[in-house]
């Protein structure tokens, strides 16, 4: 099984790259093959993997420890239960710094501070002594940021970093990771399945299907001119597109473990799938300032007669 | 107009809570004062954040808790203190949907069990008449006649949430209380079930009473909108009117908050702190310790719900926000 199959993605100094992706799409997988957190059974392969010059294939367990957690950071979900419910906050925050950085009890103690202040924190000093559960959602999620930025990460994964929180904290969490984002000049990976998140704060998106990117462009053009029809679709799902009526839907469901169609992953519940896409996989290539995984892009002038050519099928029989 | 499906007046849940032997049991006050109307075919939609007793709301509705307070009518009976022989009839006539389509269904049981089981506690079908309105019911939300036999695990989000569906509408109910139904769904499969409600709908005159927090969907499926905060409404009316202009600073913050693709960046009001403790709510205007534009009046009195601009809204100054909008 691929959870993920085939994913090339660059991403510069700076930069913020929004992961899309409905509930297993492999957005998740993906990062955490960057930071080497895949566990047995799972095994990572790639032509090439490297993070500011390193290649994280060779490298040895000792030296991937100092990485992760140091330059490279991550943020989770559920805060509440990323975080170890028997130690402090003050614990947990000083163990990395001290860990990585390799701080006195003191130092540690004083940075903590800094970056409980910093990241909007009230009264952070009694703060330290508190346990996670003393602390709202909202307010765990601040304190995972501040640890995931204690070391003055390089890139920043967030998984789905506001989906359990409400949307006025959201927006809160949402303003603070981007103005940490702009006075660091980290490298940001947002995953999320939220598309308003996404166009409000990433340059770049990557949809992801079934374990492949079906497309991948600046945020700007994807919203305004989606070419892989996935995407068109998945954007015309959304209520806040749709002028009252029904809703555009996607008939069927992302493939299982044991229903991989042959060709294109999306050919099953494409509306434009033929023949030839059915059978034969697409490779993912250039296309329109950004990469795409399909036959037909919706921007190719010359898509109708390449379709017509290959005895258009549409979609199987929703299920 | 037509009379409505459901009637509240002043709904209101108090809680005691223990504080200790020997100290007085403090009084949480889920809800305080909840009135809106629901006519066959619409639907209200309640918005608000977590605790904001949306939930709370729905339990009374559904007739699971008695309100400490205030009148509630379904179909013109007294739901509250129902007339004797009236009770079972009451709740046949309101159904709720919930929102983790995992964790509602039995895992022991099939499908067709599953959606037999409220036919055979409140009728005397036999048990033939039975298997032909479930396999009726399962055609209309998109189940296929083979499922009947298979078990909740071997289904997708989406599907099991059509089986939660089914399953509140096989006694012909006059009101689905729906608690979040879409949210735990991706997004292609929520404008699946999105459609299927909308369907429903039209074909059996439902009201809905949907609880949600995404105002995208909210502004998709809703006619009337019900903005909630710390177990008030600070904001009830038609859903074009709250969305095009909203008058109340709270539902201004969270429609701009909600982080939209429609290209417009707006200005977003990003509120300070978070809820306040029910246990220990402000004196004056609920929502007087996050508000942007409080004042000292704000901090000693509850501002009423009042009828302004075709809605109502509870606010001191929303007057002002009216011109403010119209200059």
């Amino acid at each position: 099984m691929r959870a993920v199959d085939g994913v090339s993605l660059k991403l510069e100094e700076g930069e913020v790259l929004g992961v899309v992706g409905e509930s297993g799409s492999g957005k998740s997988v993906t990062m955490l093959a960057l930071m080497g957190l895949i566990p047995f059974p799972g095994r990572v392969k790639a032509d090439k993997l490297a993070f500011n010059g390193r290649n994280l294939l060779t490298i040895s367990d000792r030296e991937r420890r100092k990485l992760t957690g140091k330059d490279v950071a991550m943020i989770f979900q559920e805060p509440t239960t990323s975080l170890n419910p028997s130690f402090t906050i003050g614990f947990q925050l000083t163990e990395t710094l001290r860990l990585h950085e390799g701080m006195d009890r003191k130092a540690a103690r004083r940075r903590a501070i800094e970056l409980l202040e910093q990241v909007g924190i009230p009264s952070p000093e009694s703060r330290l002594s508190a346990y996670p559960h003393q602390l709202s959602g909202g307010m765990n999620q601040r304190v995972m940021i501040a640890m995931a930025i204690a070391c003055n990460p390089k890139l920043l994964i967030a998984d789905e970093p506001t989906t359990a929180l409400d949307v006025t904290i959201q927006a809160q969490i949402l303003d603070l990771l981007m103005t940490l984002q702009k006075e660091r000049n980290m490298a940001l990976v947002m995953i999320t399945h939220n598309m308003g998140v996404v166009a409000d704060t990433a340059q770049r998106v990557m949809v992801m299907y079934a374990g492949q990117i079906m497309e991948e462009r600046s945020a700007a053009d994807l919203f305004a001119s989606p070419q892989h029809p996935y995407t068109a679709a998945l954007l015309a799902a959304l209520p806040e597109r749709s002028e009252g009526g029904r809703l555009a839907t996607i008939p069927g469901v992302v493939p299982g473990l044991y229903d991989r169609p042959k060709g294109c992953l999306f050919s099953p519940r494409c509306a434009y799938a033929t023949e030839h896409s059915r059978n034969v996989r697409p490779a993912l290539r250039p296309w329109a300032g950004g990469q795409i995984r399909c036959h037909y892009p919706l921007g190719d002038p010359e898509r109708d007669a390449h379709i017509k050519k290959d005895h258009l099928v549409g979609t199987e029989a929703a299920s | 107009m037509k009379a409505p499906v459901v009637e509240a007046k002043g709904l209101k849940q108090v809680y005691k809570i223990k504080r200790g032997l020997f100290k007085e049991p403090a009084n949480l006050q889920a809800v305080g004062g909840i009135s809106f109307a629901i006519e066959p075919g619409k639907t209200l939609a309640v918005v608000g954040e977590s605790g904001c007793g949306k939930s709370t709301l729905a339990r009374m509705v559904t007739l699971i808790e008695k309100p400490t307070e205030g009148s509630l009518t379904l179909d013109g009976i007294d739901a509250v203190n129902p007339p004797s022989n009236y009770a079972k009839e009451l709740r046949r006539m309101v159904q709720l949907v919930f929102q983790n389509p995992y964790g509602s269904l039995n895992p022991r049981k099939k499908v067709g069990t599953i959606l037999e089981e409220p036919l055979v506690i409140n009728t005397n079908l036999s048990s033939a008449e039975r298997k032909e309105r479930v396999r009726a019911m399962m055609a209309k939300v998109g189940l296929r006649p083979e499922h009947y036999n298979r078990y909740p695990h071997m289904f997708s989000g989406g599907q099991r949430q059509r089986i939660a569906i089914a399953r509140a509408l096989m006694l012909s109910p006059k009101l689905v209380v729906a608690d979040e139904p879409v949210s735990a769904l991706d997004v292609s499969i929520q404008a699946q079930v999105l459609n299927l409600l909308a369907d429903l709908q039209e074909e059996m005159g439902l009201a809905y009473l949907f609880i949600s927090h995404d105002l995208g969907v909210v502004r998709h499926i809703a006619h009337d909108v019900l903005v909630m905060y710390l177990g008030n409404a600070v904001e009830h009316g038609p859903k074009d009117r709250i969305y095009a202009r909203p008058l109340h600073p709270y539902t201004q913050a969270l429609l701009s908050s909600t982080p939209g693709i429609t290209g417009v960046k707006r200005k977003r009001i990003v509120l300070k702190g978070e809820l306040p403790s029910p246990l220990n709510p402000p004196k004056g205007c609920v929502f007087s310790t996050r508000c942007p534009y409080v004042t000292e009046r704000c901090k000693v009195e509850r501002p009423a719900l009042r009828e302004l601009d075709g809605r109502q809204v509870a606010c001191h100054y929303a007057e002002d926000f009216l011109k403010e909008e119209a200059a």
